[in-house]
């Protein structure tokens, strides 16, 4: 099967020039100012599922999007033809488009003084070896976690699969402020899903699904697929038998996989486009303590081989380490050019671009620091409580903070996980539940763009069964 | 739909285009799809334009416009898929994709099927729309914005916050199979979306409205369609919002309003029904067939026939022809959702769920518009018949997990019932059940059947589809309400 699917320093090289005649064409066909973003990916997508292959998808795609003012009216577009003709096109419609709009002062470009200058920080994210993976190698990977799962436990009985798959790519960026640049990445990983039957209650037999997976940008740094395929079976297992527990107030102990879940519903609710549009009930909290002491959360786009690294953001700005929490109080909020002008301030480079849209605030590698205590330490010294491993659902208003989502996991008694809980929701005011955070444990790892370490949550309201059911 | 398209919004792969792609040169893409040795390989061309625009602050923020070109080639051997795309329609292009999805197929070692000649596939129109609403001029979207914007700060003096905004697409798809199918079809889409922010004495509270389908611009000329009702009703849900209490915790009736209520249906019910998850024994519906899986009352339809409504499809994206279903016949569940594969595996005829999000993705079977039908209760008594308990109204989402059923559905707007009566607003509050259990605990259905204005978006396996739901007022004897007062 093919591979060869590189991006290169030359393509990197290739895509910007591309960007920078998009903005040439742009100025010729009357626009005041233009930003150009072009992507170029692809990615080898291989699953496998009870030994045999089910799917290889294997494509590259790229796309530009321009974003032009005519004074301060401003309008957006995208295409996938990178020809001239076709970018000459784009661009005298996208001006046309311009006209329509109403000027707003604060979508002009940024001050050029800010814009990142060469040479760009080196963040070492793109692996060559990523890019030399085949399907072939890619199916035996997934094949090699799934066996190992289905060997682990008589009890997995099925399988929803296991996937390698892998995406590269290259982003440009070129404005008519004068800035241009671009970079490269790869991303792999394997999730492997095993499947139970569970018979507990013969009445209403149930199947429980469960996950783990391997991600990184280095080919050398992924979990070896056994091993992926062991833990996968192992949480899986682990669920059989779940049930509900009565309705009551207790505390509530959160995973990593779902304490990153927490990390990002607060960023959700603390960058500047939420403030400015006062959809947020942190508004007007800057400075003030918003979260328990012992809450420090940075945003680092500088981490080298970080999933959310980026030298420059989506407005062209050189991109810096910034605080979101820090020790409980809310730091100046994340911003991008434009919210940050709503706010009457200075961006924190905290901008995201897609192709076919305005740049808004996003983050990169958002890290909530770890605690002293171990993950066993922060169980034992729980009477009793729900230790959450999975959530559900959308329950989450930013404009008051009520948060009530479902949840899945183990009941903890006398500092022990005992027996597994499905099918009941937590609630709390999203204030509440910050502020009572009690326990951090000392378990980050970075495996994700946002990552939180075990923490613990002193009480919230769990709804289950009637009391005393 | 029949109107003559300008050039613009013209597919180059259409008869006519730069790029045209004619049956004979669809048959030799197909046998290069097919050298290795698959056993069916289908091309799947897709031409869309889109546009969107944004108010905020009484002010045009935001316009953009944007095109996707590309070609999907698909070739299964067994249960086995290999997928590639393309976005350069050039001969070479188009070749390299067919045969990287044809190498799924190696080593198989029989000699390649052939391609039969293709037979255009017939379908019924489902949505007729006098003039697709992107060849409207942009400005007339901007007008409707406005209304929206407009009316929603007329509501009432404490909305605050407006924003309203359009999007629009038009996609033109072409397909053709190695079992001599041809299908070609262009499909009208349109959204409306407003969401207003109201404030009163340091309480701040937001409410959305919006609707849409496969229309053009007629949809806004409809009753309750227009763009000030949209306003109007984003407004109304954040100022009755401002006075919400905490939400009860624990099992309870609930009671769901007709209309987008079928959000729960969607979740509880409709995911482990698609073939998928049961040709490979993953739902928990799985075996299920003849079976009672929801109360007698229960009439399950999914219905891609459904005229103008989001979720309709003439012909699905495999090339069979949009259909209305019945999975749940008075409480039995009488059949599946299926694409090709699912549909070959139990020996059924195709049911035209084979949905793809876009030409970059596979078909899967995938909800077109999903009802639950109307009961015989008056929808009044349903309420007063509940002593304690809640009323749902407004959704904000759903999730199931499709192995033990489970699924969520949070609430955006919803009320106490005390003793028959709704009472006081509830903050945001999710519930949370099983799907079997559920629908086993329906023991009240209104005659109040309505369709929700459409707004909802389906995902599955990272892909993205226009679905729609239904159904009456409906009654559930008792499910698990997650708020935070014991």
């Amino acid at each position: 099967m093919t591979s060869g699917a590189q991006i290169t320093d030359d393509t990197v090289r290739e895509l910007t020039e591309l960007a920078q005649l998009a903005v040439e064409l742009a100025k010729k066909a009357g626009a005041d100012a233009a930003e150009v973003l072009v992507r170029d990916g692809s990615e080898l997508t291989a699953k496998v599922r009870l030994g045999e292959p089910e799917l290889v998808q294997e494509a590259g795609s790229r796309a530009l999007g321009l974003r032009v003012l005519k004074g301060a009216r401003r309008a957006t577009t995208y295409t996938s033809d990178l020809r001239r003709p076709a970018l000459e096109a784009l661009c005298a419609e996208t001006c046309a488009l311009a006209e329509l709009a109403e000027p707003d002062e604060y979508a002009l470009p940024p001050d050029p003084q800010l814009l990142a200058k060469p040479p760009l920080p080196e963040l070492d994210l793109y692996d060559p070896a990523v890019g030399e993976v085949d399907a072939a190698w890619a199916l035996r990977e997934a094949k090699t976690g799934e066996a190992a799962a289905r060997r682990f436990d008589a009890r997995v009985t099925n399988s929803e699969g296991a996937t390698w798959s892998r995406v590269l790519g290259a982003t440009a960026f070129a404005t008519s402020g004068g800035f241009s640049g671009g970079y490269r990445g790869s991303y792999a990983s394997l999730v492997v899903e095993p499947l139970c039957d569970d018979t507990t209650d013969p009445a209403n037999p149930k199947k429980r699904n469960g996950y783990w997976w391997t991600a990184s940008r280095f080919l050398s740094q992924l979990d070896v697929a056994e091993a992926v395929g062991i833990e996968a079976a192992r949480r899986t297992v682990a669920t059989l038998g779940s049930r509900k527990v009565a309705t009551q107030e207790c505390p509530i102990v959160f995973d990593p996989e779902v304490a990153r879940s927490i990390v990002g519903t607060i960023f959700s609710v603390a960058n500047g486009s939420s403030f400015w549009r006062k959809s947020s009930y942190l508004v007007g909290k800057e400075g003030q303590p918003i979260a328990s002491k012992l809450v420090t959360i940075v945003d680092d786009p500088l981490i080298p081989r970080a999933p959310g690294s980026r030298p420059f953001d989506g407005d062209g700005l050189p991109t810096r380490k910034n605080p979101v929490v820090e020790a409980g109080v809310l730091a100046p909020v994340l911003c991008d050019v434009y919210s940050a002008r709503k706010l009457g301030r200075a961006s924190t480079a905290s901008a995201g671009r897609g192709i076919g849209g305005n740049p808004g605030p996003t983050t990169s590698n958002l890290i909530m620091a770890a605690g002293s205590t171990s993950r066993d330490q922060l169980l034992r010294d729980t009477p009793r409580g729900l230790y959450v491993t999975q959530l559900m659902g959308f329950g989450f208003n930013p404009v008051t903070g009520d948060f009530s989502r479902g949840a899945q996991g183990f009941w903890i008694e006398n500092g022990e996980l005992t027996f597994p809980v499905s099918e009941v929701t937590i609630a709390a005011n999203f204030d509440e539940i910050l502020k009572r955070i009690d326990a951090v444990a000392d378990d980050l790892v970075m495996r994700t763009a946002t990552a939180a370490p075990t923490f613990r949550v002193s009480h919230m309201m769990l709804a289950g069964t009637a009391r005393g059911a | 739909m029949t109107t003559t398209l300008p050039a613009a919004l013209r597919a180059p792969f259409s008869a006519g285009g730069g790029s045209a792609i004619d049956a004979q040169l669809a048959q030799r893409l197909l046998s290069a799809a097919l050298e290795p040795g698959g056993d069916y390989a289908d091309l799947y061309f897709e031409f869309r334009v889109s546009a969107d625009y944004a108010l905020e602050e009484e002010q045009v923020r935001t316009l953009g416009r944007g095109i996707t070109l590309g070609l999907g080639v698909r070739v299964t051997k067994g249960d086995a898929t290999g997928y590639a795309y393309t976005e350069d329609l050039a001969w070479e292009k188009m070749v390299h994709a067919a045969k990287t999805a044809g190498q799924i197929a190696m080593g198989g070692g029989h000699a390649p099927v052939s391609v039969a000649a293709a037979g255009r596939i017939a379908f019924p129109e489902f949505y007729p729309v006098p003039s697709p609403s992107l060849v409207a001029p942009a400005v007339d979207k901007l007008a409707l914005l406005r209304a929206a914007d407009k009316a929603a700060r007329a509501y009432d003096p404490r909305i605050v916050k407006v924003e309203a905004s359009f999007a629009e697409y038009l996609k033109e798809v072409l397909l053709f199979t190695s079992d001599g199918r041809m299908a070609h079809d262009v499909q009208p889409m349109l959204r409306m979306g407003v969401r207003a922010v109201a404030e009163d004495h340091g309480k701040r509270q937001a409410g959305s409205g919006g609707g849409g389908g496969r229309y053009g611009m007629n949809y806004f000329e409809q009753a309750k369609h227009d763009a000030a009702s949209h306003g109007v009703e984003a407004a109304r849900v954040a100022i009755a919002m401002l006075d919400a209490t905490d939400a009860p915790a624990g099992e309870m009736p609930v009671v769901l309003g007709p209309g987008d209520s079928g959000i729960l249906l969607h979740e509880a019910v409709g995911h482990g029904l698609e073939a998928d998850f049961n040709r490979k024994e993953t739902s928990n519906y799985t075996g299920q067939l003849g079976k009672p899986v929801a109360s007698a009352l229960c009439t399950v339809v999914d219905d891609g026939t459904i005229e103008n409504s989001r979720g309709a499809i003439n012909v699905d994206d495999e090339g069979y022809a949009g259909r209305r279903n019945v999975l749940i016949e008075n409480g039995v569940l009488v059949g599946y959702m299926h694409d090709r594969l699912s549909a070959k595996h139990f020996g059924v005829a195709p049911s035209g769920n084979g949905r793809r999000e876009s030409f970059r993705a596979m078909p899967l079977p995938r909800m077109t518009n999903t009802s639950l039908l109307g009961g015989k209760d008056n929808p009044d008594d349903i309420i007063k018949s509940v002593k304690r308990g809640i009323y749902a109204k407004r959704f904000s989402g759903g999730q199931v997990n499709i192995s033990n059923g489970d699924f969520v559905f949070s609430l955006s707007e919803s009320y106490l019932i005390e003793d028959g009566k709704l009472t006081a607003p509830l903050k945001d509050v999710n519930l949370i059940g099983n799907g079997p259990d559920v629908l086993r605990k329906v023991d009240m259905l209104g005659s109040d059947y309505a369709l929700s204005d459409g707004i909802w978006t389906c995902g599955k396996d990272g892909q993205s589809v226009p679905v729609n739901v239904g159904t009456p007022t409906v009654r559930i004897s008792a499910i698990t309400v997650g708020g935070t007062k014991a």
